[in-house]
Order: structure tokens, then C-alpha cells, then sequence
């Protein structure tokens, strides 16, 4: 003899009204037929047996008000089939009809008192072939624009891998929007250099899906701004399935393309993505500054078995940097570089605004300012280590962003510097970042509201008293 | 393969013969899904499955005639309406159970619920949650097979709900464009969570949906698995070929509401049960069976009685297997 027991027909359901009953004591009831019918404050519904048998008792009469959920409210017996058991016996039941919901949501098992919120270590990890830290003595520097750098990181990856492939608007017979895959379909061929329709929300999916499959792709987006067309698929399905597939599924995966402010090109084409993405778990952000990490990074980037978003700059692609002139030059994921060594305060940067603020610590030297700046590199995983030993040093920090101020890659930094060099600050820590408004087209306008180095300096002046 | 939406069943295009191993195996199949779901949504009433659960009851012969027409190593993806799919691809329902009840032996060691379980063993790619995302990752799927030229297929599911999301036709113009090998189903259930299909869409034939892409549709009795197995087949060769992808429409029904919490009422229970007494996929395939003399009603018995010990072993199994260690909370983010 088993138990039927009140069932809850909506995630929220804690009682409900017996309305009806559709069989009597001694009835032959088959799985799939509806019992009864049950009454909450939002809808009637079936009640369906699962187990076939035959009904003994009635335990809750017709027409009972607020019956709890999982009270028994018929017995069954097992009738002809001898089935040794039902899974009903094993219910929990809460002593005396109490509210069972309780069981589903507020399970035994202590919850971690404060999970850890520092990323994994393996994250961390690079395929070191040759990382700038050790560089040979006498290592000669050959000079590169960052086009040219991403687009040799790329053909390297794919010389070495036959399953990284690129694909992107304009990528393969075009040469790139931004030139970015020059002469990559001349060497690798139009069934690994693909061009692709104007279908962000489509090609992100579709190379998300190849990755699932073991590919290696690497998808361009024309800018990021387009991207957020695709920005679903490079969530909910890149960045987290790994973790809802009890780790069988991964995407490995690099998203990539301009991010931020052209020039004049106004709002819908000018925004930052560094923290919207730097926000997810599962995802590694990445947005380099110059030729040398630029290529390090991507190298790195497509070799990682994780989703990679790898934020370029478009005002940088022209720009001609010196790189070290190394076989399989590679640069690890998580790690920040101390651009410029300083003791009165500490500036992080990445991106272009490395730039600026390379800038404007030449410019404070000159009033005795002697700024350390950090090129962040990587959003995601952040390199807090770097940040708070050199806050502990400076006792003062300024974030530079090209991106909007709240919830930015600046508020990041701060919360994480309070929370662990609370007591070395000597002054409020202070973010430099785009005005809180969609970027402008008329040039003054444009100028005002991005961050510049005077704004740089005022910050640190701000900071340091000066 | 006419290069034009067409419809064959009803008219014309009768379903092949099926051997007796064939179709009490149809039987069994189908019956393991439907023996399941109730199962599931009895767990469900006891509190032991949270959040979402969706179940297929009703659209048992579209998986299975479907599966019927695959090869090793061919795929699958579906969204959110997944445990049909999943059984019938083969994998352990213990394993299925466990992780609808959120348990550390569940599929995704409880981390992905009724909605996102996978096995790359099996060639089941999931358990989407996001509508019509699953269509453009089976498109994937099917981009890969033609990089590494494997010869396989991917068969990509989703509903009649799914069938207006733009990135379907995004992936349908791609697929299109480079000939990839996937079959596309749409599982037309008719009612995208409670509203009807003649309240979605302006052109209410699915199977048409493919066809300024070029891809041939056809219109499916989906609760006739020899029809479905049939239709299977032709599309499968036709996409194997090279030809390019194919539009499956499933004419089908769903008994239970969208998901547990919903009480259908957009639909009469005259409809239900017109559905149910008449174009029941299992009764169907049990009249071919005893009509044929293939088996006695004791023999079917026998089969349901196995049926049900199956699924209750695995209702005891997702209630004995432990929650997830606290451990698990952090791990499967990285590699």
C-alpha cells in the first residue's frame, strides 16, 4: 500500500483545495489518469496517477481548503502488478503534513560559508613556449603595428592547429574590415578563413556550437558593438554550459575585434565592453595595449580551452610598437605588467588608455610625481596580486577606463583595494572613465566626455595632495 | 528530395513496414519516455525537482522515430524540452533523474537541471534554455562535421515557438549558404507556451519556413513514429549527401502544459483528450503490434512492467544520490 500525496504543481505552491475527486475507493486507476482536480488561487488542475493500482482510501475528502502540499490524500494498492516499490514510500514528509517546500529549498547541507571568490588558478595558466619574463639576453626587437601583430598571432595558431579557424564578416576575401586578417585566405583557404553573412547572433552561435564540437574558432566581430547581436550566445551558451555540463562541455573560443571609441564615429558605434564582459564567470577578458602583448595574449587566447573575449583597439591597430623578436612569442593570460615602476602612486590602465596614462606619468615626473602605472591586460581573471603590493607601495590609486564610471572595470579595482589595502590608502582611491552619457559625435563634445591625460593628471594630483 | 516545402503524409506517402523488433522497440522507447515524465512530474509534485521542468509527454514518437534514422556518432540538440531526447540518444536515465532532482550522480553532477544536460558519449549536445539558441549551436555542430569531413549529421530540435526567433533564420541562411549537414526539426506542438500557433505566426505551415533559403521542408505526422522514422530517413541521406540542410515540421501535441507550473488554460480539455484518445503515439504503435500478431497483451505487460521498474529505480536512485558537495560550487568554471 502506497500513499498519493498532495502534489505541488508550481514551484511556488505550498496548498491548494481538493475541488474534485474523479475516482472512488476500489477503482483501477492506470498511470496517466486523472485522479482529482486541484484548486489553487491561480488555476485548477489534474492531478495525474503515476503509479498504477487501486485506489484504497480516500484520505482528504472533496471540497478540503488549503490541503499542504505532499499530506496523503489517497492510498493505492498495488492491485495486480507486484511492483516491489514505489518511489512515493520514499518521500520525505515533514512530520504531520507540516510544508514540505521547506525540503526543497532549504536543503540539509550547509551552504559554504563564504564561497571564494578568486577565480581558479588553472585560469591562470599559460602554455609557456617563451614568456616575456624570459626573454634571452640580447633578444633583438623587430617593429610592428598591432594589426599586423594579431594577424601573425593568428596565422602562427593556425599553422600550428588545424582545428583554429577564423570567421567574420569581411574577414577572408575582403582582407578584414580593419585589415586584421590580411592575406590569411591566400594561405589558409576559404574553408578555414570564412567568410561570414552580416549575422552576429548567428555566427557567434554557430561558432560556439563548432567549439562544443572541439573546434578552435576564432570568431571576429567587425567591432564589439555589433556583438551585442550575439551577446547571448557568447554567455549563456559559451561562458556557462562548461559549468552546467558538470564540466563534459567546453567552448574553447575567442571572440574578437575593436572595442570602444573610434573617432566621430558617435554612440552606437563607440562603446567599451570591458566590464559588461569582465562581469561573466566563465569567460577570460582580455584587452591588450600594445603589438607585443597584443599578439602574446591572442596566442595565448586561442590556445586556452575557455571562452576568450579579447578586446582590441581600433585607434591602435596603425600603431607601430616594438615586439621581441622570438620564435612562439607568448604572454600568460592573468597576468598584469608594471609599465613604468613609481612610488607616489598607482594608475591602472588597459587598452588605449594605457596610453594616456604612460603620458601622463611622463608629464607628472616633470612636477616630481613619480607614478607606477599598471597595463591590467587582463580583465578576467584579475591580477589583484600586482594591484594591492603596488598600492602597498604607493598608497594612492587612480583607475583609467575608456568605459562608462558605474559598475566599470575602475569600480572593480577600488572594491578589491579597500577590501584588501583598506589601511595603506592615504587618499580616496579615484577613477578617470567616460562620461556618465552616450558618446557624442560633434568633436569637442567627444573630447569632453572620453578620458584624456590632463585628466589623468588632475586625478593623480587630486590623490596626492598636489 | 524535392527542393520545395512539401507536405507527404496523409496523402500519398504511406509509411514503410517496420519488423516486429522494430516496432516493439518503438514501443518500448516511447514508452520509457512517457513512464519517465510522469515519474518526473510526480517528483516534481513531491518537491524534489525544482524550477523548470518540461515534460514531452504526448511527442514521444518524434524523438524516436527520429533517433530510428541515425548513425553512430550523429548528433543532437534540442532546447529546453530535453529528457525525451536525452533517453532515447540512450543515456543512463538514473543519471537523468539525478540531476533533475539536483543530485551529485545527476548528468551535470546537479549543476544543470532539467534544462542543460549533455553527453558528448552520446552525441547529445543538450538541453538548451535560451529559445532557439540551440539552433544556431546545432548549426555549429553540423559546421564542424563538414571541417573535419566525418560524414556525420546533426539533428537540431526546437519548437514552434522557437521557429520565430531571428537566429534561426540566421543560421537556416548560413546553412544553407554552405550546404551543412544538419536536419532541422520543429517539434509544432501548437502552442508556444500558451499561445497558439495561429496567434504566433503568420505562416502557420513550419515546413515552409526554409524555403527562401532554399531548404526543403516537409510536413511530418509526428505522432506516427513510422512516419517520422520514415521522413527521417529520407532527410537524413539527403543531408549526408552534401545537399545541404533539410526542415523537418512535427505536427504533434504536448499533453501536459509548457512546463509544471502551467495550467493550459489557452487550450479546452476537449482538445486534450481529442488528442489523447485518438492520436496517441503509443496506442498507435501498440495497435500495429497486436494487430500484426506480434505480441499478446501479457507480452506487453511483461514490457511495461520493465518499463516501470526502470523509471522507478531511477526515481529511487535521484532520491538516494547525495546534493553536490559544496566543493562543487566553484569548480567547472575554468579549465
Amino acid at each position: 500500500m502506497t500513499q498519493i500525496l498532495m502534489p505541488a504543481l508550481s514551484p511556488t505552491m505550498e496548498e491548494g483545495n481538493l475541488a474534485k475527486w474523479l475516482v472512488k475507493p476500489g477503482d483501477k486507476i492506470e498511470p496517466g489518469q486523472v485522479i482529482a482536480e486541484i484548486e489553487t488561487d491561480k488555476a485548477t488542475m489534474e492531478v495525474e496517477a503515476v503509479d498504477e493500482g487501486v485506489i484504497g482510501e480516500l484520505l482528504v475528502a472533496e471540497g478540503a481548503q488549503g490541503v499542504k502540499v505532499n499530506t496523503p490524500i489517497a492510498t493505492l494498492s498495488n492491485g495486480e502488478t507486484q511492483n516491489a516499490s514505489s518511489s512515493m514510500e520514499e518521500a520525505p514528509r515533514s512530520g504531520g503534513g507540516g510544508a514540505p517546500s521547506v525540503v526543497k529549498k532549504e536543503p540539509q547541507e550547509a551552504r559554504p560559508s563564504r564561497p571564494v571568490a578568486s577565480p581558479p588558478q588553472s585560469a591562470l595558466r599559460a602554455d609557456s613556449s617563451s614568456i616575456e619574463e624570459e626573454l634571452p639576453a640580447g633578444t633583438q626587437m623587430i617593429k610592428i603595428t598591432l594589426r599586423d601583430a594579431l594577424r601573425d598571432a593568428m596565422a602562427e595558431e593556425m599553422r600550428r592547429d588545424k582545428d583554429v579557424f577564423l570567421m567574420g564578416e569581411e574577414v577572408a576575401e575582403y582582407q578584414g574590415a580593419y585589415k586584421v586578417s590580411r592575406e590569411l585566405l591566400q594561405e589558409f583557404g576559404p574553408e578555414r578563413v570564412v567568410d561570414t553573412p552580416i549575422t552576429e547572433h548567428g555566427f557567434a552561435g554557430l561558432g560556439v556550437g563548432a567549439a562544443m564540437a572541439g573546434l578552435k574558432p576564432i570568431v571576429e566581430f567587425m567591432t564589439w558593438n555589433f556583438a551585442m547581436q550575439a551577446i547571448d550566445q557568447i554567455i549563456n551558451s559559451a561562458a556557462k554550459t562548461l559549468y552546467m555540463s558538470g564540466g563534459q562541455i567546453k567552448s574553447s573560443i575567442v571572440f574578437r575585434g575593436p572595442n570602444g571609441a573610434a573617432s566621430r564615429v558617435a554612440a552606437q558605434h563607440s562603446q567599451d565592453y570591458s566590464s559588461w564582459y569582465s562581469h561573466v564567470p566563465g569567460l577570460i577578458v582580455i584587452a591588450p595595449y600594445d603589438a607585443a602583448d597584443a599578439k602574446g595574449l591572442l596566442k595565448s587566447a586561442i590556445r586556452n580551452p575557455n571562452p576568450v573575449v579579447f578586446l582590441e583597439h581600433e585607434m591602435l591597430y596603425g600603431h607601430e610598437f616594438q615586439i621581441p623578436d622570438v620564435k612562439d612569442w607568448l604572454v600568460p593570460i592573468g597576468k598584469a605588467r608594471i609599465r613604468r615602476q613609481g612610488a607616489d602612486v598607482t594608475i591602472t590602465a588597459h587598452s588605449r588608455m594605457v596610453a594616456h596614462a604612460m603620458k601622463a606619468a611622463e608629464e607628472l615626473a616633470k612636477d616630481g610625481i613619480d607614478a607606477e602605472v599598471i597595463d591590467l591586460r587582463t580583465l578576467r581573471p584579475l591580477d589583484t596580486a600586482t594591484i594591492i603590493e603596488s598600492v602597498k607601495k604607493t598608497n594612492r590609486l587612480v583607475t583609467v577606463e575608456e568605459g562608462w564610471g558605474q559598475s566599470g572595470v575602475g569600480a572593480e579595482v577600488c572594491a578589491r583595494v579597500m577590501a584588501e589595502a583598506f589601511d595603506y590608502l592615504d587618499a580616496p582611491p579615484t577613477r578617470v572613465h567616460q562620461a556618465d552619457t552616450p558618446l557624442p559625435y560633434a568633436a569637442n563634445l567627444e573630447a569632453l566626455a572620453l578620458p584624456s591625460v590632463d585628466k589623468v593628471i588632475e586625478a593623480v594630483k587630486a590623490v596626492t595632495y598636489r | 528530395m524535392a527542393q520545395t516545402a512539401q507536405r507527404t503524409n496523409g496523402n500519398g506517402v504511406h509509411a514503410s513496414e517496420a519488423s516486429k523488433d522494430e516496432l516493439l522497440s518503438f514501443y518500448r522507447d516511447m514508452l520509457l519516455i512517457r513512464r519517465f515524465e510522469e515519474r518526473a512530474g510526480q517528483l516534481y509534485g513531491m518537491g524534489l525537482i525544482g524550477g523548470f521542468c518540461h515534460l514531452y509527454i504526448g511527442q514521444e514518437a518524434v524523438v524516436v522515430g527520429l533517433q530510428a534514422a541515425l548513425k553512430a556518432g550523429d548528433q543532437m540538440i534540442t532546447g529546453y524540452r530535453d529528457h525525451g531526447h536525452m533517453l532515447a540518444q540512450g543515456m543512463d536515465p538514473n543519471a537523468i533523474m539525478a540531476e533533475l532532482t539536483g543530485r551529485r550522480d545527476g548528468s551535470s553532477k546537479g549543476k544543470g537541471g532539467s534544462m542543460h544536460m549533455f553527453s558528448i558519449e552520446k552525441a547529445f549536445y543538450g538541453g538548451h534554455g535560451i529559445v532557439g539558441a540551440q539552433v544556431s549551436l546545432g548549426t555549429g555542430l553540423a559546421f564542424a562535421n563538414k571541417y573535419r569531413k566525418d560524414g556525420k549529421v546533426c539533428l537540431t530540435f526546437f519548437g514552434d515557438g522557437a521557429a520565430n526567433q531571428g537566429q534561426v533564420y540566421e543560421s537556416f541562411n548560413m546553412a544553407a549558404l554552405w550546404k551543412l549537414p544538419v536536419v532541422y526539426i520543429v517539434e509544432n506542438n501548437q502552442y508556444a507556451m500558451g499561445t497558439s500557433i495561429q496567434r504566433s505566426s503568420s505562416e502557420t505551415h513550419l515546413y515552409k519556413r526554409g524555403v527562401s533559403f532554399n531548404i526543403p521542408g516537409e510536413e511530418v505526422d509526428g505522432m506516427d513514429v513510422l512516419a517520422v522514422r520514415d521522413a527521417g530517413r529520407r532527410a537524413v541521406e539527403f543531408v549526408r549527401g552534401g545537399n545541404g540542410p533539410i526542415l523537418l515540421e512535427m505536427k504533434t501535441y504536448r499533453y501536459r502544459g509548457h512546463s509544471m507550473s502551467d495550467p493550459a488554460k489557452y487550450r479546452t480539455k476537449e482538445e486534450v483528450d481529442e488528442v489523447k484518445t485518438h492520436r496517441d503515439p503509443i496506442d498507435h504503435v501498440k495497435k500495429l503490434i497486436t494487430d500484426a500478431g506480434h505480441a499478446s497483451e501479457d507480452d506487453l505487460k511483461a514490457i511495461d512492467r520493465e518499463i516501470r521498474d526502470i523509471v522507478v529505480k531511477s526515481a529511487e536512485f535521484a532520491q538516494a544520490s547525495p546534493e553536490p558537495d559544496p566543493s562543487e560550487l566553484m569548480t567547472d568554471i575554468y579549465l
